[in-house]
């Protein structure tokens, strides 16, 4: 009866001797995730690591209401730095781990991308998809790139709404937006790369896309939790980064 | 905790949301009667898949419904290219996208209820009818659907519940268009995720009342027939 008890005891102590390592990645992360993941577990071969997708509003939500997420890799500043105000983050952790870029992207041949953000103005464009300016940080930074190249309003009646990049995207690969504003690391997907044409937003004149992780409350007691986040400023995962089409806070020299 | 108040665009994403409801019930009620009939009165073999697949939205998620409808109703598919030649407009980010996914996704909830009515009057009434020279047609319009108006009632409201709290069909296909695709569900979602919990309490207090007279006209309906069919 006591071995039983003792080895019942045993089974109910080892998930917590060996606690997944739970990262909260935003979606625009959706191509990368993997690559950083299996860079990772190279590394740290004793860590058991998962991610989880999804837009950063709903991890901030989550994450405050004490989901157990460890690290947070956000698609702006503003949800870590918010989650870092309520004490559910520890905000000496937050740092800048990659910078999004946007991009147009089309299906459809009648429409050149080569002539930059003219192609808004074409009139036989009937829907635009970018990701909704209100909640997705990278809707925000397209609506600021089509404010800035004075064509917002030749679109403003034409424009659906993403609820994040992954559904955007999903909306142009359907065919049912003609042109879309989404990031480059959707184009660069290996999924998605060479189908359409795409065109590289110059960064000149808008505010950088700048992408926080950090560290939450819980996981600032788990032992691998701060190893992810180094190694997200590793010259590895940079790489990664890099060839998913995201660009690069200044190296960190330790 | 429930510190709320009313954002501008909430009753224009009710409005919208409470316009797709009805107009989704009064199709299914267009559609599910007649179906409702044929279902429960076919002697057909292949009624009891026809019976499944009118279920199969029960268990469905509806985000299964939207995204076959954004696929299969594109421009560069079939259906959705011969859909523009024939209506000149696409179907997803449009109320009539909305209206179409709304009615596959409530089908079960209008068609099941009356199928249930139907199947309660009693065949001897309907053989005695038909005795007495009545058409079939004259049997269904004089004495099954008139006996069956509560069983006809519930589905209609039911789906009209039903469709007032339907997100992820509009989630997939409905762009977030405001005043033409954003109900409020897409829109109590938003605020939620802008963290304004508050006008989010708001949305989220006006569906539930709405949601809850429904279900408690229904309740008493019910009550109602009960005791009427206890009374005869």
């Amino acid at each position: 009866m006591k071995t039983l008890l003792l080895t019942m005891l045993g089974v109910l102590a080892l998930p917590a001797r060996a606690e997944p390592l739970v990262v909260a990645a935003a979606s625009d992360l959706t191509y990368s995730i993997g690559e950083l993941a299996d860079a990772f577990r190279k590394q740290a071969p004793g860590v058991e690591l998962k991610t989880s997708l999804g837009s950063s509003g709903n991890f901030f939500a989550q994450i405050k209401n004490g989901a157990p997420f460890h690290v947070f890799l956000s698609a702006d500043m503003m949800y870590p730095q918010r989650l870092a105000a309520e004490g559910a983050a520890d905000g000496a952790t937050l740092t800048t781990y990659a910078i999004g870029r946007l991009a147009l992207w089309t299906l459809d041949p009648r429409f050149d991308l080569r002539q930059g953000m003219a192609v808004f103005r074409d009139a036989r464009l009937a829907r635009v998809a970018i990701a909704n300016p209100q909640v997705a940080p990278y809707g925000m930074a397209a609506r600021a790139a089509l404010q800035h190249h004075g064509v917002w309003d030749a679109v403003s009646g034409k424009l659906v709404l993403g609820e994040n990049i992954a559904q955007t995207a999903q909306f142009v690969q359907t065919g049912n937006a003609q042109v879309g504003v989404v990031s480059y690391a959707t184009v660069l997907a290996p999924r998605l790369k060479g189908v359409g044409s795409y065109y590289l937003v110059p960064q000149a004149g808008l505010a950088p896309i700048e992408q926080g992780a950090i560290l939450t409350a819980r996981g600032k007691g788990h032992p691998a939790a701060a190893r992810f986040m180094q190694f997200l400023h590793s010259p590895t995962a940079r790489a990664i980064l890099q060839r998913h089409g995201f660009g690069l806070p200044p190296a960190k020299h330790a | 905790m429930l510190d709320w108040s009313f954002p501008p665009g909430l009753w224009e994403a009710i409005g919208l949301t409470l316009k797709l409801a009805a107009v989704s019930s009064l199709a299914l009620l267009a559609i599910g009667i007649p179906l409702a009939h044929w279902l429960t009165s076919s002697r057909m073999r292949g009624v009891i898949v026809a019976e499944t697949l009118v279920s199969l939205p029960i268990v469905l998620p509806p985000t299964v419904i939207g995204f076959y409808l954004l696929v299969l109703m594109s421009p560069g598919q079939p259906v959705g290219a011969a859909w523009v030649h024939v209506f000149g407009q696409p179907l997803p980010f449009s109320f009539t996208g909305l209206v179409i996914g709304s009615i596959i996704y409530s089908l079960p909830f209008a068609v099941q209820p009356i199928q249930a009515a139907f199947r309660a009057v009693r065949p001897e009434m309907v053989q005695t009818a038909l005795a007495l020279g009545l058409t079939r047609r004259q049997v269904f319009w004089s004495i099954i659907l008139p006996l069956s108006k509560n069983g006809v009632l519930a589905g209609a409201s039911l789906s009209f519940a039903h469709t007032m709290g339907e997100f992820g069909v509009v989630l997939m296909l409905g762009g977030n268009i405001e005043g033409q695709t954003r109900v409020a569900s897409i829109a109590l979602y938003d605020e939620a995720q802008q963290l304004h919990y508050d006008t989010a309490h708001a949305y989220a207090l006006v569906l539930l009342a709405i949601s809850f007279l429904i279900l408690i006209t229904i309740a008493v309906l019910q009550r109602r027939q009960h005791r009427m069919l206890l009374g005869a």
